[in-house]
């Protein structure tokens, strides 16, 4: 009987593993078939190879920028940009959060205003910002953050308000006062929900500086897109598009795996 | 010597819509070392007048005075427990015990291993590093009962504690409770809607009439059942006299509000 009972369990994690396998093998293809129909179809004036490039140029674009050292100069350049951008965007937004927690009275005031904030496409902003910072890394990263920081005010705010009240009455009666009540529970309890934000903020901030990118500045992928239009050089907008791809990927994976880890720390 | 004074309190909530008289004229004296039940209808300001006594907000009238002390906030008198055990899940079982002590600046090695004696006697001391999530619901309601002696009060306000516990866990810790304080010989008031609970652990029971709650009468609680711990009271003949009596009190209470 026990014998069987592994038996069976080993059948159920081999049929696991070959449908893992199986999923890999589609995801592979896919990716295989889309670069291998582009390159044939481009090859083949199928398509435009001038406008739609193909993969093997690409590619040896690729090295060649690896090479000359530029791509690492642009990428590092709207990393740096995005990361300033998303870690500003949270870290204000939650002390906007936290001011509003700490004042009612401020919060229905502002309410309205925050409302239009929220609503308003914050890339329409970026000639003001231009102006008003100049156009370098500050507006840039004022991109990043400005389109993340409303939003985040909003759902961390929300998160504060939400924080069950008994919780709070625990530690009022234990004569806490309003920082105190804050930071023993308002901030642990609502954690979970900033680091989530975190992760939305991540792609928003990419938006946003790559259109401040595209705006000003002589450096950056975002720029390396724009300067491949203008020149017609479309092998590089691609080039630029698919590095931005996995970049995006990266942080967003990275940020995950920060929640993962914090959220098994708190639980 | 009482060590609670509740002189002519009344208590009204405003709303947009209505002005809502939750008590009315309530006075009442607590004699140190004595155990006091509230119990009533639902809607009668039970938990309200916990509240105030607690200090968290303020009476429309009169006064409360602990130790001879008006309460215009939460004093550190006092110890407050809740419904349900709102320990901290982000904490340790030995971090919630020591919060009230650390949001009080009072924490040091001395109050620490008090209340991690406290934790022992409970027989939870080996969880002192597990986190809430861990530990069932009873084992949770002690480590709530160590919170708030932890900071050594010397009146307890419980708010339904034992309601969200299955009825046997709920028997077991009652005997340990009424056992601590009694060791301890700690004041508390018991918001209770368990009439059995309220006879088998006060010594006096405190029946509130509602909308707008007023103290309708008071039960006196025999000898006999006092000196019994909780569990064997409920099996004493006393005990069912006097249930069937709060009984029928509170059946006429709620037939006018019917």
């Amino acid at each position: 009987m026990k014998k069987k009972i592994s038996e069976l369990h080993e059948q159920y994690k081999h049929k696991k593993r070959i449908e893992k396998i199986k999923i890999i093998i589609c995801q592979l293809s896919i990716l295989i078939f889309f670069f291998a129909s582009w390159e044939i179809a481009s090859r083949m004036r199928w398509i435009d190879p001038l406008l739609f490039s193909m993969p093997s140029r690409v590619w040896n674009l690729f090295l060649e920028k690896i090479q000359d050292g530029s791509l690492l100069t642009h990428a590092s350049v709207t990393l740096f940009e995005t990361i300033a951008g998303f870690i500003l965007g949270t870290v204000i937004g939650t002390f906007i959060a936290a001011i509003l927690w700490w004042s009612p009275f401020l919060s229905r005031v502002l309410d309205p205003y925050l409302v239009v904030l929220n609503s308003m496409p914050k890339i329409a902003l970026g000639p003001i910002l231009i102006v008003g910072l100049g156009p370098g890394y500050s507006s840039i990263i004022a991109m990043g953050a400005l389109i993340s920081v409303i939003i985040t005010t909003l759902v961390v705010y929300n998160a504060f308000k939400n924080v069950d009240e008994n919780y709070l009455k625990v530690v009022q009666t234990f004569g806490a006062t309003k920082p105190q009540s804050f930071t023993s529970v308002v901030l642990p309890a609502t954690l979970p929900t900033i680091i989530s934000t975190l992760k939305v903020n991540v792609g928003l901030s990419w938006v946003g500086v790559i259109v401040g990118e595209f705006l000003v500045s002589k450096q950056g992928l975002g720029y390396m897109i724009i300067y491949g239009f203008q020149v017609f050089n479309f092998n590089l907008v691609i080039l630029s598009l698919l590095v931005i791809a996995v970049l995006a990927t990266v942080m967003y994976q990275g940020v995950e795996l920060l929640e993962r880890k914090l959220m098994k720390q708190l639980q | 010597m009482s060590i609670v004074k509740i002189n002519n309190v009344d208590k009204t909530f405003f709303t947009k819509k209505a002005a809502t008289t939750a008590l009315k004229d309530i006075s009442l004296s607590i004699e140190d070392g004595e155990f006091v039940s509230l119990i009533g209808p639902s809607g009668c300001g039970k938990t309200t007048l916990l509240s105030l006594i607690a200090g968290l907000f303020q009476p429309t009238n009169g006064e409360i005075n602990i130790e001879g002390q008006q309460i215009l906030r939460p004093s550190p008198k006092t110890g407050y427990m809740l419904q349900q055990d709102y320990l901290f899940p982000w904490l340790t079982i030995e971090q919630n015990i020591t919060l009230g002590l650390k949001t009080m600046k009072k924490l040091n090695e001395t109050t620490r291993e008090n209340a991690l004696s406290l934790l022992d006697k409970m027989g939870l001391l080996d969880k002192r590093r597990d986190y809430p999530s861990q530990l069932s619901g009873g084992m949770r309601q002690r480590v709530a009962l160590v919170r708030m002696l932890a900071t050594e009060p010397s009146l307890l306000l419980l708010d339904e504690p034992f309601s969200a516990l299955d009825y046997q866990t709920k028997l077991k810790l009652e005997d340990l409770v009424s056992l601590t304080l009694k060791e301890q010989k700690k004041t508390a008031i018991l918001v209770t809607h368990d009439i059995g609970e309220a006879i088998a652990m006060s010594d006096r029971i405190i029946l509130l009439s509602a909308r707008p709650g007023t103290i309708h009468q008071v039960f006196d609680v025999p000898e006999v059942l006092r000196q019994l711990a909780p569990f064997k009271a409920r099996n004493h003949s006393e005990y069912n006299k006097l249930f069937q009596h709060i009984w029928k009190e509170l059946e006429s209470l709620e037939e006018e509000n019917i």
